[in-house]
């Protein structure tokens, strides 16, 4: 245990020393949820009909955007190694980034996202449901990402390749998430959605961990 | 370089003898024309099936034949990728350089395979219901497994250390395996949800015992060739990987 | 410091042993059949051209990376039964030094404690920066300081670390005359203290009792 909260301690005071990096994936979600109207024209009936699509699919560009920070830079300067050395299990150490991640890149989109709804003109419920299932949803984004970020370590063209990896797994994530604000909208009921989502998040976080942790071993070989 | 006598000599083949790429190499060299014979044979005979035999559609017409070739097609797509992720595994679980090679040699012509499936998909789709495209669930999974062959095809391409191409490809292959059916099963609400097109491809009228005994036939032939291919591109990938070692240095295509 | 060197001292059947370790790299077999073994208290200076392999040894030995053929024991045990035990008794220094460069130096010492689960009192950390000459530089962000002051963190690193074995990868890179003796005196107090030690150098390692390794 006090592997995680050493290892969450560490990422978030090195963020707090590059506020930079983050804020620049939050400032990627606003700038990408404000082209869509650009593009698509301001009535506001469509705007409402796409808002649970348009906004994660661009809370999912944002962290993968954000997703590159997550073993990159310790890769680079060779504090993954060290890391990899630790007598406490890798396991821990790695879902400590994990949540770390997901506590910078992930939890700022849920505090956002209703500010983007009242743009898209959602109404209150509405606004409710995207802020949980995003809530429930943007941990599995960090979690599956992990798991490309892991694997294209050092690679050539890697922050592309690991988009191609990553997004299709996103895939049950995005049609969950956006399809049950969508159901609140037209009045149906949104239980089964979330029960799915958390059920994803489950195995999730079941699974991930270990399977990011060989990946990561993979990639310092 | 006796490996390849004790082959002729010893009728009981040692499984794990040929898990090494030097054994396996000529073994396989001597099963790709089988293979390829029984594909033609499959070949004919589904062909000969699917337009002589079986009947004329009430609805689609003749048009409709073009079915042999998009179910087999994506049929084995799904097969593939499973039979890839399992050679993966079994790479990545007993660290065996060949079963890699194996998954590695797989992942094309799975994607072909679905590549396929998704223009014969768009082929049907488009006398029918005067759509290319249509955002039927199996499609879209279709176009998604298409994805996660293609990410895996990248991946091992994009690494230059064999080794950790071959682990990192399974590990990727592994939690594809896990997510197909997730997957799948996200794209199926989705559509039924959303309801897109109001025909689907599994929609199609009750299939008739010969459409379906043509589909089956389809799907051996496609078999067939998979595997002739796959020990084909296998065959190379050895070849490439390990030409720095003593018996292939020795071998006849490579001596100049 | 005292309280490392007597617990050390007990602990003499430490013993680390390769056998029959083989690598490939590429098309090129960088070795086979390399056996050896040292005790506590020795210590094996791994010497070659450069892309002998050294490198790669050297991280067989920490089980970042696995051999071809052959296998590694810290006290006759492999290190694949063990990793957790083994990477407690390990500290590995590689070619790249491994800090945080937004964090200070103390900061970086309080991480790595954290991360290898070493206790690290303040005084300890801040007495062994200022013996490596960092005294007033202990609250600067890595990035202000010179290569060789890292270096300087890092040894400071090695002995808050507490660690038996020690693998260092070129460890007298970028160090300046005072350094490289402080980095001798270091090095000997952990082998009298019973630790053991593998090393890379291109120069001369000026270290009683060295066993050569000649890749």
């Amino acid at each position: 245990m006090s592997a995680l909260l050493a290892m969450i301690r560490r990422d978030l005071l090195l963020v707090m020393r590059r506020k930079s990096e983050v804020l620049t994936a939050l400032f990627f979600f606003v700038v990408v949820t404000s082209l869509f109207p650009l593009g698509i024209g301001a009535d506001t009936a469509l705007l409402r009909k796409i808002a649970p699509g348009v906004i994660w699919v661009a809370a999912l560009l944002s962290t993968l955007l954000g997703l590159q920070r997550m073993f990159a830079a310790d890769y680079a300067d060779g504090a993954l190694e060290q890391i990899a050395l630790s007598p406490q299990p890798m396991v821990l150490l790695v879902s400590g980034k994990m949540i770390a991640h997901w506590m910078v890149c992930g939890l700022p989109l849920v505090i956002l996202a209703p500010i983007i709804g009242i743009q898209f003109d959602l109404d209150t419920s509405s606004l409710y449901i995207l802020m949980g299932t995003l809530l429930l949803g943007t941990p599995v984004l960090s979690l599956l990402g992990s798991i490309g970020a892991a694997l294209t370590l050092g690679v050539r063209g890697g922050s592309i390749l690991m988009s191609l990896l990553v997004l299709p797994l996103y895939i049950p994530v995005l049609i969950f998430g956006a399809g049950a604000v969508y159901a609140n909208s037209v009045g149906l009921d949104t239980s089964g959605h979330f029960s799915l989502l958390g059920a994803l998040l489950i195995l999730a976080l079941a699974f991930v961990p270990w399977v990011t942790a060989a990946a990561v071993k993979i990639a310092i070989e | 370089m006796t490996d390849t006598n004790n082959f002729d000599k010893n009728r009981l083949v040692n499984w794990f003898k040929l898990s090494s790429p030097s054994t396996f190499y000529p073994v396989a060299g001597k099963l790709i024309p089988l293979f390829w014979v029984l594909t033609a044979i499959f070949g004919l005979a589904g062909l000969w099936v699917s337009f002589f035999v079986a009947p004329v559609d009430a609805v689609q017409g003749q048009g409709y034949r073009i079915i042999f070739i998009h179910v087999p097609a994506s049929w084995m797509s799904m097969f593939i990728y499973l039979v890839m992720a399992a050679w993966a595994g079994l790479g990545l679980i007993f660290n065996t350089r060949l079963s890699a090679m194996m998954a590695q040699a797989l992942a094309p012509i799975g994607a072909w395979m679905a590549f396929l499936s998704l223009w014969t998909g768009a082929f049907w789709g488009k006398p029918m219901w005067g759509a290319w495209w249509v955002w039927d669930a199996r499609l879209t999974s279709e176009l998604i497994l298409l994805f996660l062959y293609l990410g895996f095809i990248a991946l091992q391409a994009s690494i230059d250390n064999p080794r950790r191409a071959d682990k990192a490809g399974a590990i990727l292959a592994l939690v594809g395996v896990v997510n197909v059916p997730i997957i799948y099963f996200s794209v199926k609400w989705w559509n039924t949800l959303h309801q897109g097109a109001s025909v689907s491809l599994t929609k199609a009228p009750a299939m008739a015992q010969t459409m379906l005994l043509g589909m089956l036939l389809m799907a051996l032939c496609f078999w067939m060739y998979t595997i002739a291919v796959g020990l084909m591109r296998v065959r190379a990938i050895i070849l490439e990987r390990e030409a720095h070692t003593d018996w292939v240095r020795q071998l006849d295509e490579v001596k100049v | 410091m005292t309280a490392y060197i007597s617990t050390i001292s007990s602990q003499s059947s430490l013993a680390l042993e390769a056998r029959a370790l083989g690598c490939v790299r590429g098309d090129k077999t960088l070795f086979s059949g390399l056996s050896f073994q040292i005790a506590a208290g020795d210590c094996l200076h791994v010497r070659g051209e450069n892309g002998v392999g050294k490198t790669t040894l050297l991280r067989i030995l920490t089980g970042l990376s696995q051999p071809e053929s052959g296998e590694v024991l810290w006290n006759q045990q492999a290190l694949n039964s063990q990793s957790s035990a083994y990477h407690r008794d390990l500290l590995f220094l590689g070619h790249r030094d491994a800090l945080k460069e937004e964090l200070t130096a103390l900061e970086n010492l309080q991480m790595y404690a954290a991360i290898d689960d070493v206790e690290l009192l303040l005084e300890d950390a801040m007495a062994a920066l200022r013996r490596f000459g960092l005294r007033g530089r202990e609250n600067l962000p890595i990035h202000c300081l010179s290569a060789g002051q890292k270096r300087r963190v890092l040894m400071a690193r090695m002995l808050t670390r507490q660690a038996r074995l020690w693998i260092l990868d070129e460890p007298f890179n970028a160090l300046d005359a005072k350094a490289v003796v402080e980095l001798e005196g270091l090095i000997a107090e952990h082998l009298s203290a019973g630790g053991l030690l593998v090393l890379t150098s291109h120069q001369a390692v000026k270290i009683t009792n060295v066993k050569v390794l000649e890749l």
